[in-house]
């Protein structure tokens, strides 16, 4: 059995499931400390579905955790980057193309030093250890003691990534060090970008995985856990620990895989209504549509797969203003229960209106039983309008296709959206999210150049998938389920020479037990 | 057009060198960072000339970067490297130049001549070589005009130089510098093409410039307005037609001879059967509907994002994207017999294929 749980910004929800069969789900507000919200939901739903923890055999936690800490600019951490490649590269220092805040969050302590690899293998310029000492004598001083490392074409080769990780070692003994090339792929200020960013979450990712450890482990759950990853697939905890950054988008992600899950439907497109805001993506043979270009995370660009979704500011928690009439963005988040007027406070919410309109028992409906019919109608209205121009937009074309609608705020959805062949509003909608994170796959990925004048196209395509696989393997896939979803190759164009760049992904489902 | 390009310019001018990139050209976001920052470090924008102000008796240089777009998204410039190359072939030949021209409008290397020009505190004309990109040396307006390709220089970011004297032909050059382009990483400052002022005036495609800004521009627009679809406005202004709207059901990339060549195929989104062809060689080079050609070389064949305009280079092409296919007429200097010997489908390889030309020409005629 398996139990899936997202944490996000105003809900922790937590399902158990066996195989495919849902056994039990729960939702409770998340706490500052994380913990106590996993241990409430986890208690709730263990009584609930009268399970033994100790069939339990591994637990999936999607989170919004990193990403809110980038957005926010909350709890970073400062970090120093150190990228090798001069001479190239320094008319673009790291971090040249950061909202100026959040490198000031950052620290912005940055460096370029001698090294680097040209398309082919061959040394930019030596590597220069004395420099690099240097360098890393400067951070210590500075009592920096997290460092990023990027290096041109460190895809093709890491070494000068590995020999600097090093020195920096020696002179900083607890240094906690992220390489590009262990994150990214080619494109050099995406893959430092991500660098930089794991490495400012590394401290919280610490203490946020510490804090889903003693949750299980106060609930005596021994099973191994596992995070989930912005493309749906899983990495074991002490892997997400170290590259916090690949948890980014998991969110949509996870709701649009558990919307599928759970309706049956493969090509759809997810409305995800939540506290604040409402994520819109589409389904394409049962995974998330990935977004074409490069995704900006928090103002700074990366160029992870991620899935193509818009996001609207409407959610349960949604403010009402009555002149001009205006639903949303600004939201009482998760403090729905104690400000929302069917809850006993001031604030006229969306989840009021829906209640005034007799759709909902939610609260306390006579609280807002005396709210003007003609608003009602007009905030009914205006969500309707706000939710089919936003799917709308997510459409390709006329045809009509089908819309599932998932999340705690999705009682405000109740028309049928324009362009939508149905609506589907499947068990367990509130808790889509935690489900997608129960049934997420794990998988593994290549990304390397290589040269076909060394060996034929067929020979450099079966090294790459088998690295992928090897690595979907070593990340906990069963070998047995492990399939290639994705191949790419990118010849170097206007080069001679045969240079390709070959992308596989790996993708199998999790092995179970031991 | 206004006098200049300023920071308040280049997110407009990447997007539309993106557009008349045609699928080539380089990387935009790299060239837009690199002439944000130059212009931030100059403090003033970059003169921009009309070619009909620069006396005869001018002296003129094309200049750009040659390489992979592959490379250039990973070994970044140091930065002056085509400074230092058209700083090396003036005092070759002791004569200082008096304006920069860019070779190739299409992609990044619309942005860099830009970024150089600040650096040397010349003027940049508005015009190029091609009002699109190719993928050769040989394939511009100066070489089809006849203008010499040497002296040519290249640079890398060591700073090491080569000047060649002397190339027999253009052919010759785009050889010998595609060689030496390589060595020096696969990405390097090339500066070529040079020019009295009266022979640029003769071989400019002028205004190109100003047509990148004013296609970027409307694209923020429509982008903002949401009324016309992006495509529908570039194709508006390039006085091109939206070819196809589909999604990208196949993409097959092979490298021959040190390009990228390849095809695509496209679905549309309510007949499946409908279906586009388009291949490649860094650049599009054809598309074909159900088997009819539509749009071929010198004409342009431009792929943008579906919803917002986004223009997709070569290499960003992958299954499931769903895109516009915008064609537009080519500028009518590549439509002469001697240009579509260079530049016509046959150059590139489809002998059989005549060039039917998509009527009018990217730019109205001069005035």
């Amino acid at each position: 059995m398996r139990i899936g749980i997202d944490v996000g910004g105003t809900n922790t929800d937590a399902v158990l499931m066996d195989g495919h069969n849902v056994l039990g789900s729960v939702k409770t507000p998340t706490t500052a400390n994380v913990t106590d919200g996993i241990t409430d939901a986890l208690e709730t739903l263990l009584r609930d579905s009268e399970m033994a923890v100790d069939s339990v055999d591994g637990v999936m936690i999607g989170t919004t955790h990193f990403t809110n800490a980038v957005v926010e600019r909350r709890h970073l951490t400062r970090t120093a980057c150190i990228r090798l490649g001069l001479p190239a590269t320094a008319c673009l220092p790291p971090m040249v193309d950061w909202p100026k805040d959040l490198s000031e969050a950052v620290g912005g302590m940055m460096f370029m030093a001698h090294g680097g690899h040209e398309f082919d293998g061959r040394e930019i310029s030596p590597f220069n250890a004395g420099e690099v000492r240097d360098i890393a004598a400067q951070i210590r001083d500075e009592g920096i003691d997290v460092v990023a490392i990027s290096s041109v074409f460190s895809p093709v080769n890491a070494r000068f990534e590995e020999d600097t990780a090093a020195i920096v070692r020696d002179a900083i003994p607890d240094a906690i060090i992220t390489l590009s090339s262990s994150i990214g792929r080619i494109g050099l200020l995406e893959r430092e970008n991500a660098a930089i960013m794991n490495g400012c979450l590394r401290q919280l990712a610490h203490q946020t995985i510490n804090g889903f450890r003693s949750a299980l482990q106060e609930m005596e759950i021994t099973a191994p856990f596992y995070i989930s990853q912005n493309d749906g697939t899983l990495m074991a905890a002490d892997f997400a620990a170290a590259y916090p950054v690949l948890t980014f988008a998991s969110g949509p992600t996870n709701s649009m895989r558990g919307a599928a899950f759970l309706s049956g439907l493969r090509d759809a497109i997810v409305v995800d209504v939540g506290g604040t805001t409402t994520d819109i993506g589409v389904l394409r043979h049962g995974f998330p549509r990935v977004a074409a270009l490069a995704v900006e995370i928090g103002g700074v660009r990366t160029n992870f797969r991620m899935p193509d979704t818009i996001s609207i500011g409407l959610g349960g928690g949604s403010l009402i203003q009555r002149k001009p009439l205006q639903v949303g963005p600004r939201s009482v988040g998760f403090e729905l229960t104690s400000r929302a007027q069917v809850f006993g406070g001031d604030e006229l919410t969306a989840t009021d209106v829906i209640v005034a309109a007799g759709h909902e028992d939610i609260g306390d409906a006579d609280r807002v039983s005396g709210l003007d019919p003609d608003l009602v109608a007009r905030v009914e209205d205006r969500v309707e309008d706000m939710v089919n121009v936003a799917v709308d937009r997510m459409k390709t074309s006329a045809a009509e296709v089908p819309v599932i609608v998932v999340g705690g705020g999705s009682i405000l959805v109740r028309r049928k959206i324009v362009g939508a062949s149905e609506m589907v509003r499947p068990d367990h909608f509130p808790v889509a999210n935690a489900i997608g994170a129960a049934i997420a796959q794990v998988g593994g990925e290549c990304d390397q150049i290589f040269s076909l004048a060394e060996m034929t196209r067929d020979e450099a395509l079966a090294k790459a998938r088998a690295e992928a696989t090897s690595r979907a393997t070593a990340a906990g896939a069963d070998a047995a389920s492990v399939e290639i979803v994705e191949v790419e190759e990118v010849p170097l164009a206007y080069l001679p020479g045969n240079a390709t760049r070959i992308m596989v992904k790996a993708v199998g489902d999790l092995q179970e037990g031991e | 057009m206004s006098a200049s390009v300023g920071l308040g310019d280049t997110a407009a001018l990447a997007l539309g060198a993106g557009i008349l990139g045609t699928g080539g050209g380089g990387n935009t976001y790299i060239g837009r960072l690199k002439l944000d920052r130059q212009l931030r470090l100059s403090g003033a924008p970059c003169p921009v000339l009309n070619v009909a102000q620069l006396p005869d008796d001018a002296l003129v240089v094309g200049v750009g970067m040659m390489g992979a777009p592959t490379v250039g998204i990973e070994k970044i410039e140091a930065g002056d490297e085509v400074a230092r190359a058209v700083q090396a072939l003036a005092a070759h030949l002791r004569r200082d130049f008096d304006a920069l021209v860019i070779n190739e409008i299409g992609g990044s290397n619309a942005l860099e001549p830009l970024m150089c020009a600040l650096q040397l505190g010349l003027p940049v004309l508005d015009g190029d070589g091609m009002g699109r990109a190719f993928p050769e040396l040989q394939m511009d307006t100066f070489s089809i005009g006849g203008i010499p390709a040497s002296p040519l220089a290249l640079g890398d970011c060591h700073g090491n130089i080569a000047i060649f004297e002397r190339l027999s032909s253009p052919l010759q050059a785009e050889e010998w510098a595609r060689n030496l382009t390589i060595e020096m990483g696969g990405s390097a400052a090339l500066v070529m093409s040079l020019m009295s002022g009266a022979e640029v005036k003769a071989h400019l495609v002028r205004g190109t410039l100003s047509l990148a800004l004013k296609m970027g521009r409307a694209v923020l627009q429509a982008r903002e307005d949401k009324v016309a679809s992006p495509a529908q406005v570039i194709a508006a202004l390039g006085n091109g037609r939206v070819l196809f709207e589909g999604k990208i059901v196949d993409v097959e990339r092979r490298t021959v001879q040190g390009f990228a060549r390849g095809r695509m195929s496209l679905q549309a989104f309510d007949t499946p059967d409908d279906c586009m062809e388009i291949v490649f060689q860094n650049e599009n080079l054809v598309a074909w509907r159900d088997g009819d050609v539509q749009c071929c070389v010198p004409d342009l064949i431009t792929i943008v994002t579906l919803e917002d305009g986004t223009p997709l280079g070569t290499e960003l092409l992958r299954y499931g994207l769903r895109v516009a296919v915008i064609g537009m007429p080519a500028v009518r200097e590549l439509k002469s017999p001697a240009a579509l010997e260079v530049v016509g489908p046959a150059a590139f390889g489809y002998e059989d294929l005549s060039y039917t030309p998509l009527p009018g020409d990217l730019l109205p005629a001069a005035s």
